[in-house]
């Protein structure tokens, strides 16, 4: 039995001169949760539909389980397919809804009706079986289109923004239960959302898309702290892009010359790992700082870089804050550190030195976006 | 200068009142007056109370049988026009924007063209030197003309054509709000195409069904054109025998016990319904089935098996399709092109008639032949040198756009108060709204007729336009509940919060955004009373007659090919302000 799967390889859809997604691959382990994650657009959704069998590809090709499905009809793959409004059928009660998959698949009644009280279960809601979907809440609708694609094990589940029509709270309870659920059944699932956060909390690997294509494919972890492109950087998560150019590389440690040098006179040259990727001095490259991994001391150091202070948000549990360090554009940086009770009292307007860690800093290919 | 701050708003309840007030008098004075007096004569004549016309209608089978053929040719009607619409409808709504408003362009083109013009085009077709009759002669399958017309086959034709358009749109009202994501869903969860199809669309499309099953059958009811042009004597339908009393022997006790009687099975139709859909249904969305109680009826069991049946039936004829892999796309694009090929051919049949009077006005021959010979104009001369069409056609005209501004002045105040405010009793209004939909045209007629000939109203133009107010009303109110209700209340809000008065909120804000609506409305009252035939057969007359009227003498008459012309011009005005609504519309949207 192959260990990936879903395998993806060269896989194509154009609609007229427009590419929705350019030759792509794509292997899926079991049991793996993968996100696919991007800006509107950028092709995630025309992939699910290629899995799904919902559309057809130009060229490449889909594997479910070692079979080629690229051409097969929906109802010939073994998937299930959550859909962002819920596609609950409305003439159908809620049990009808759930043992539909099984009708489907010859199931004799009364096991399909066993199975899909079990699956109700399974999402707690054991009391709404003879509802009609528009009697329930929308959160209620979302774990009933839950259970009717568990029902009957598919060898992968897609789900297309499941969450997107839901409240914040909601939502975060409900990231918990396909959390849970998943770990409980072992299913594959491949999801598509735009949200990052909801991307970071639940996924093994996250698949990023842009412009139709794969832009990186990691675990969140990798996604977040060493991104490879600009892109990357800039859609997960809060990040400070100081661009500049190679003067020295060491093993993988570099020295970059800042473009703007704070509000001293004079540059600042900072330091950042190369992540791999290989950087001649004189190359343009810009230095990727996550808010957290940044140093504030008061007063201006020598050779650092020092701003001044234009305001202090207090977000809950973290303290932003915002400095103007000249940069190209007047971009201003944030540094974030845990909001606490004997936190240093900042004044608006203050100068402060800004340092990190060489292992926190990634340098990126390119200069300003 | 100050302005004098109000201190109080006129009573909600008395703009209520103002409000409702032209419509409710309207139709107090217009329907329910006469429409009550002719029920009314059917039982109290000259000489007092009278049961003899209801004993004259059942003494002998004969009106019994021709209610029986009424019923006949309507169920007919209902059953071709359900079923050869449902792909139309189906694909339409399937449609990106672009296609499928060329596509419905053609049903609202056959949609708006006359009655008359439609089925004068048939008589033409169907006729022995008509068009249908050349062809099967050239081709071999016929020695001689056959006889096409004057038969139950003519009239159902005939019938169908005219009513399709109507199922079309009333279906296409209801899918347009199905799910398309619904039937991708069933085919993840494992359901082939037919399955799909049968136990997730269909039963989700059978309100728009059942819907436009109710509105053919009870329109066609009522139909006089058809039966009366394409129909022989075994064709009568019951309008008929009420338009031959009142014309030809002036027994107005005996019409009136006529239009009881198809009062009687009207209102029949739509308790049955009432009973098994329920009449909201009618307005469409997905409600079938409102409470929880009856959902393991028998009935509803025996329609699982019926729909489980197809399913399994369509997806074995797919399974005979010659399947490679990898050639799915190309099935997918048969099955499509099938569906395609069955729209078209429907759409021809809707369109081909009306197209066929274009070559045939310009005959340079003597009379309604085809293929018409040479090309000439002389029949558009004479119709423009006949003071008789010319004084129909501005009569049309005049009465048609007072028709659709008086319309307008009366019914948006009933949409704004049937959407805006949380009166009780909305749905009874409604129902009094749409009442001279319901009640069959050819009742009001003869109530309105019976009416203004006291009144000395006959023949008027004043007479002609109210009487047309109240039939084209319901359609302004219909078409502007639908605009409000898609209309941000918030809008107005905002404008008074930025210190405009209700009067200058609705001038600065409420009307230029609800104008392509205004616009809408004025031309489906417009429409409606510029084709309007059964109150002007009786209530117009001589030099007075309204186009319809002019025409309808004209073809019952002779047949001229001077009608070809009228009907040509017809067409083209029709198609012509479909265009044009159709590009005030867009330019609403984008602007």
């Amino acid at each position: 039995m192959p260990s990936s799967n879903l395998q993806i390889s060269g896989l194509c859809k154009r609609y007229g001169d427009f590419v929705a997604l350019a030759p792509t691959d794509l292997d899926v382990a079991r049991g793996e949760f993968l996100t696919l994650l991007g800006p509107s657009g950028s092709g995630k959704t025309t992939l699910l539909s290629l899995i799904a069998g919902l559309a057809q590809p130009d060229e490449g090709r889909v594997l479910i389980d070692g079979h080629d499905v690229t051409y097969g009809a929906p109802y010939e793959r073994d998937i299930g397919m959550v859909f962002q409004n819920y596609a609950l059928f409305p003439h159908m009660t809620i049990e009808e809804n759930i043992a539909f998959p099984l009708r489907m698949r010859k199931v004799p009644s009364a096991e399909a009706r066993r199975r899909a009280l079990a699956a109700l279960e399974m999402v707690r809601l054991p009391q709404v079986a003879a509802r009609l979907p528009r009697e329930l809440s929308g959160g209620q609708q979302q774990r009933i289109a839950l259970a009717r694609c568990m029902v009957y094990e598919p060898a992968i589940i897609l789900m297309d923004e499941p969450l997107g029509a839901l409240d914040k709270k909601l939502r975060d309870q409900m990231q918990l239960e396909i959390k849970r659920i998943h770990r409980e059944l072992g299913t594959t699932i491949v999801y598509v959302t735009h949200d990052q956060e909801e991307a970071m909390t639940m996924s093994d690997r996250i698949c990023l898309m842009n412009g139709g294509a794969i832009e990186q494919l990691g675990t969140p972890a990798d996604l977040y702290f060493r991104p490879h492109t600009l892109f990357v950087a800039d859609f997960l998560g809060e990040s400070n892009l100081l661009p500049g150019r190679v003067v020295r590389a060491e093993g993988d440690t570099l020295s970059i010359t800042l473009e703007h040098g704070g509000l001293a006179a004079g540059t600042v040259t900072g330091q950042a790992l190369g992540n791999g990727a290989a950087f001649r001095p004189g190359d343009a490259a810009t230095i990727m700082l996550r808010p957290q991994n940044l140093r504030i001391e008061p007063g201006a150091a020598e050779g650092a870089l020092s701003g001044r202070l234009l305001d202090v948000m207090v977000t809950g549990s973290l303290t932003k804050l915002y400095l103007d360090t000249g940069a190209p554009g007047g971009a201003a940086m944030v540094a974030a550190h845990p909001t606490r009770r004997e936190a240093a009292r900042y004044a608006i307007g203050q100068t402060v030195s800004v340092s990190w860690d060489a292992a926190d800093a990634v340098a990126l290919p390119g200069g300003a976006a | 200068m100050k302005a004098p701050v109000r201190t109080r708003a006129p009573g909600k309840g008395a703009r209520h009142a103002l409000m409702a007030a032209p419509m409710a008098i309207l139709l107090l004075v217009l329907l329910v007056y006469p429409v009550g007096q002719l029920l009314l004569l059917s039982v109290y004549g000259d000489q007092g109370f009278d049961l003899s016309p209801y004993r004259r209608l059942f003494e002998s089978p004969v009106y019994v049988n021709v209610l029986l053929i009424t019923l006949k040719i309507s169920l007919w009607t209902t059953l071709f026009s359900v079923v050869a619409g449902y792909p139309v409808a189906y694909l339409i709504s399937s449609l990106a924007a672009r296609r499928k408003a060329s596509l419905l362009f053609w049903v609202l083109l056959s949609f708006w063209t006359s009655f008359l013009v439609r089925t004068f085009a048939w008589v033409v077709l169907l006729g022995r030197n008509g068009v249908v009759n050349q062809m099967l002669q050239a081709l071999g399958i016929l020695d001689a003309p056959a006889n096409l017309l004057y038969n139950f086959g003519s009239v159902l034709v005939g019938m169908v054509h005219a009513l399709m358009p109507l199922a079309v749109l009333t279906m296409l009202s209801v899918m347009e709000n199905i799910d398309r994501n619904l039937p991708r869903a069933a085919a993840t969860l494992g359901a082939r195409p037919g399955t799909a199809f049968w136990k997730v669309y269909f039963p989700l499309s059978m309100p728009g069904v059942a819907a436009a099953a109710i509105m053919v059958f009870v329109t066609a009811i009522g139909f006089f054109i058809t039966p009366a042009l394409l129909g022989g004597r075994r064709e009568t339908m019951i309008t008929q025998i009420i338009i031959d009393q009142i014309q030809q022997t002036l027994n107005w006790e005996f019409a009136a016990a006529v239009s009881v009687l198809l009062l009687a099975v009207v209102l029949l139709v739509f308790a049955i319904y009432d009973k098994i859909l329920g009449l909201s249904t009618m307005a469409g969305g997905v409600s079938a089935r409102a409470s929880a109680g009856d959902r393991n009826g028998s009935m509803r069991r025996a329609g699982n098996a019926v729909l489980s049946l197809l399913a399994a039936l369509s997806d074995r004829a797919a399974a005979l399709w010659p399947r490679l892999p990898g050639r799915r796309r190309k099935a997918a694009e048969g099955a499509s092109r099938g569906l395609w090929a069955i729209v078209l051919l429907a759409l021809v049949f809707l369109s081909a008639p009306a197209f066929l009077m274009i070559p045939l006005s310009f005959d340079s021959g003597s009379g309604l032949n085809w293929p018409p010979q040479g090309f000439s104009l002389q029949w558009y001369e004479q119709m423009f040198a006949s003071p008789v069409w010319m004084q129909a056609i501005s009569r049309s005209l005049i009465v048609g756009v007072g028709t659709g501004l008086l319309a307008m002045l009366i019914g948006t105040p009933v949409a704004f108060l049937l959407v805006r405010s949380d009166l009780r009793g909305k749905s009874a209004m409604l129902a009094f709204v749409l009442s001279p939909i319901v009640v069959p045209r050819m009742i009001i007629a003869v109530g309105i007729f019976y009416f203004f000939a006291r009144l000395g109203l006959v023949g008027s133009a004043f007479g002609l336009t109210l009487a047309h107010t109240v039939v084209a009303v319901p359609y302004v109110v219909i078409t502007m509940m639908a605009v409000l209700r898609n209309y941000d209340t918030r809008l107005d809000l905002a404008a008074q919060s930025l210190g405009a008065r209700p009067w200058a909120t609705l001038r600065h804000v409420t009307f230029p955004i609800l104008g392509a609506g205004l616009l809408s409305s004025f031309l489906f009252a417009f429409a409606t009373s510029f084709d309007e035939l059964t109150i002007a057969l009786f209530s117009s007359g001589g030099l007075n007659a309204t186009l319809p009227k002019q025409f309808w003498d004209e073809v019952t008459l002779q047949i001229s090919p001077v009608i070809a012309a009228v009907s040509t011009c017809l067409f083209l005005f029709i198609a012509t302000l479909i265009w044009v609504a159709d590009r005030l519309r867009h330019r609403s949207l984008s602007g």
